[in-house]
C-alpha cells in the first residue's frame, strides 16, 4: 500500500507539486495521469526517494520514504523517464548490477535476470552493449531492472514511450500480468493506455489532483450533465423554436446535417433534468418524425481535456489527441 | 556498495580512462626512476615520487571527472539513489573504485625499492613510508575530485577545477607566504605538500600529516554526500 499525504514539492518560487494527497491499495494498477509538465515525473521522484520533498509524507509498504528510505525502496521497482542505462554494459551485465544494487542475493540473480529478460523480450539481445539497442529495447531493459526482486511496488514513468505498437501492446500486457501481484504505479500524457490498463486514474494538473476514480466513475461523476443529441427531418427553422422552448433547456446548438433533409441538434439540460421524453413529444405533436435520439455522454477523453485545458497546456493536449488516432 | 564498487572497477576497464591513467603514472615513474635512481644511482626512491607528484596532479582530474558528473547527466543517478543503498555507499563504493585503481601503479611503484636493494643499499623503511604518504595524498586528490565532480554535469569543468584545486594545494606554501604573517603561519600550518615532503626529503615519518590526510580525505566524501543530499532537496 501507498499513502501519500498533503505532499508540496517546491522549486524555488515553482510549486510543482501542490499539496497532493492520495493511496493507492494493494494490488491495484494506478494511473497517473496529466498533460506535460502536470508534475508527474516530480511526484514519482518524490515517491520514490530520488527528490525530497518540501513537506508532506509518503508511506510505502508501511515505510516513510524519507524516515525509513532503504527499507521503503527495496518495496520500490522504479522505471524514471529516461531509463537509467550504464551504455558501456551489455544487456546482463547491467541487469546483474542492478540486482546486486537491489540486494538479490546471489544464488537469485542468475535465475531472477533470466526470468526479467523472458518477461521483457530482451533475452535475445542480452549479450549485446546497451549502447548498440535501439530506444524499445532500452526502454524494455529499463523495465527489467525495474521488475527485479519482484518488489511489491512498481512505479513506471511513461512504460511504452519510444516502443512501437507491437511492443506496446505486450508491454501493456505485462503491466496487466504484473497488476495481479504488485501494485503498479504508472504514468501516462496517453489517455487510451491508462484508460486501458489502470483500475484506477488520478488526474493531476499544475501539481494538483483534479480528478480521481476508476474510469467509469469518472465518466459518471463528470458527465452530470449529459447532453442529448436530437435528429429530426424537417427544416431547422422549425425545428429549432420548438427544441428551444423544452422547459429545462439550458444550450441549444445546431449541428451540422448528417442526411439531407433532417436536421441535427445538441442540447443540454439542467442537472437532474431528462429531456428525452419532452423531444420526443414535441416531435410528435408537431408531426416531425425523430429519426434519432442518443445521450451524448462524455468520453473520459472529453473529461480529461475539459480538466486540463483551462490554459495554454490544452493546444498540446490536442497533439497529443492526433497522435493517438494516427495509431493503428 | 559492493556492487557499485565492482560495477565502477569495471567501468573504468571498460573505456580507456583505467588504462590511460595507469600507464601515464607508470610511463613517468620509469622515466623518473630510470634517471634518478638508476642513471645518476641515487639510493633513494622518494625522490622518484617527490617528481610523480606533479605527475599526479594531472593525472587524477582524468579519473575522476567522470565519477559523479557522468551519472548525474546520463540520469543513471535515479538508479543509484533509489536503490536500496545510503548515499554514504554510493559514495564510498565509487571512491575506493578509484583508490583501487590508483593502487596499481603504486603497487608497480613498491618493485623499485627492490630493485635498488639488488644492486646496492637501499633505503627501504623511508621509501615505504614515503610510498604511503603518496598513495594517501593520491586518495585526498581523488577524494577532491570525486567533489568537484558532484558539483557539476560536465566531467570537463570537473577536470579543469579539480586540477586548479590541485595546483592551489601544490603551491600553497609560496602562496600562504604572501599572506600578512598571522594569517600565514596558520594556513601554513595546514600545508598539505610539506606532509609529502617531511617523508621524501627528510625521511620523516610525519604521522600527523598522515592524519591530516585521512581527514581531508573524509571531509571531502562527506562533502561530496552532502552535495548529493542537497540536491534532493533543492
Amino acid at each position: 500500500m501507498i499513502e501519500v499525504r498533503d505532499l508540496v514539492k517546491r522549486y524555488g518560487r515553482h510549486l510543482a507539486v501542490d499539496h497532493l494527497s492520495f493511496t493507492v491499495p494493494d494490488g491495484q494498477i494506478f494511473g497517473f495521469l496529466g498533460p506535460n509538465g502536470a508534475g508527474k515525473s516530480t511526484t514519482m521522484n518524490l515517491m520514490t526517494g530520488y527528490l525530497g520533498p518540501t513537506s508532506g509524507e509518503i508511506v510505502v509498504d508501511g515505510h516513510s520514504v524519507t524516515q525509513e528510505p532503504e527499507l521503503a525502496k527495496r518495496a520500490i521497482g522504479y522505471l524514471p523517464e529516461i531509463p537509467p542505462l550504464y551504455l558501456d554494459m551489455t544487456v546482463e551485465e547491467y541487469l546483474d548490477f542492478a540486482a546486486g544494487l537491489k540486494k538479490v542475493p546471489k544464488k537469485e540473480r542468475g535465475e531472477q535476470t533470466d526470468r526479467v529478460m523472458e518477461l521483457t523480450g530482451v533475452f535475445g539481445v542480452r549479450s549485446r552493449l546497451l549502447r548498440n539497442l535501439s530506444k524499445g529495447y532500452r526502454q524494455r531493459v529499463g523495465l527489467s531492472q525495474a521488475l527485479l526482486g519482484f518488489p511489491k511496488v512498481l512505479i513506471l514513468d511513461e512504460p511504452t514511450v519510444g516502443l512501437d505498437p507491437q511492443q506496446i501492446l505486450e508491454i501493456r500486457t505485462l503491466i496487466r500480468d504484473l497488476g495481479r501481484e504488485h501494485t503498479v504505479i504508472l504514468s501516462s500524457h496517453i489517455l487510451s493506455e491508462v484508460q486501458e490498463v489502470c483500475d484506477h486514474l488520478l488526474i493531476i494538473h499544475h501539481g494538483k489532483k483534479v480528478a480521481a476514480g476508476t474510469p467509469e466513475e469518472l465518466e459518471r461523476s463528470l458527465a452530470r450533465t449529459p447532453a442529448l443529441e436530437a435528429e429530426v427531418r424537417g427544416e431547422a427553422e422549425r425545428v429549432q423554436p420548438l427544441l428551444s422552448a423544452l422547459p429545462g433547456l439550458t444550450a441549444l446548438e445546431q449541428l451540422p446535417p448528417r442526411e439531407d433533409g433532417a436536421c441535427l441538434f445538441r442540447l443540454e439540460a439542467a442537472e437532474g433534468t431528462d429531456l428525452r421524453e419532452a423531444v420526443f413529444r414535441v416531435c410528435a405533436r408537431e408531426d416531425l418524425p425523430l429519426l434519432e435520439l442518443r445521450r451524448d455522454a462524455m468520453t473520459l477523453e472529453d473529461i480529461f481535456l475539459k480538466l486540463t485545458s483551462d490554459d495554454p497546456a490544452a493546444p498540446q493536449l490536442e497533439n497529443n489527441r492526433q497522435k493517438e488516432e494516427e495509431k493503428p | 556498495m559492493s556492487a557499485i564498487y565492482k560495477r565502477e572497477l569495471s567501468s573504468y576497464f571498460n573505456s580507456m580512462i583505467g588504462y590511460v591513467f595507469i600507464a601515464v603514472l607508470v610511463f613517468f615513474t620509469g622515466i623518473y626512476f630510470m634517471a634518478y635512481n638508476l642513471y645518476n644511482g641515487l639510493p633513494q626512491f622518494s625522490y622518484t615520487l617527490y617528481s610523480l607528484m606533479s605527475i599526479l596532479m594531472f593525472a587524477i582530474p582524468l579519473l575522476t571527472m567522470k565519477s559523479m558528473a557522468e551519472e548525474r547527466r546520463s540520469r543513471t543517478d535515479q538508479l543509484l539513489l533509489t536503490a536500496p543503498v545510503s548515499l554514504t555507499g554510493v559514495v564510498m563504493g565509487k571512491f575506493l573504485a578509484m583508490a583501487t585503481i590508483f593502487l596499481i601503479p603504486v603497487a608497480l611503484c613498491a618493485f623499485c625499492p627492490l630493485i635498488i636493494a639488488m644492486n646496492g643499499e637501499a633505503r627501504l623503511l623511508s621509501d615505504y613510508a614515503s610510498l604511503l604518504a603518496f598513495f594517501l595524498m593520491g586518495c585526498v586528490f581523488i577524494a577532491i575530485g570525486m567533489f568537484l565532480s558532484s558539483l557539476t554535469e560536465s566531467q570537463i569543468i570537473a577536470a579543469v577545477s579539480t586540477f586548479a584545486v590541485l595546483l592551489v594545494l601544490f603551491l600553497w606554501d609560496d602562496l600562504v607566504s604572501f599572506l600578512p604573517s598571522a594569517l600565514s603561519s596558520l594556513l601554513s600550518a595546514f600545508s598539505f605538500t610539506q606532509v609529502f615532503y617531511n617523508f621524501v626529503q627528510y625521511s620523516v615519518f610525519d604521522l600527523k600529516g598522515l592524519v591530516l590526510y585521512v581527514s581531508l580525505a573524509a571531509l571531502f566524501l562527506f562533502l561530496t554526500v552532502q552535495t548529493l543530499q542537497k540536491r534532493r532537496w533543492a
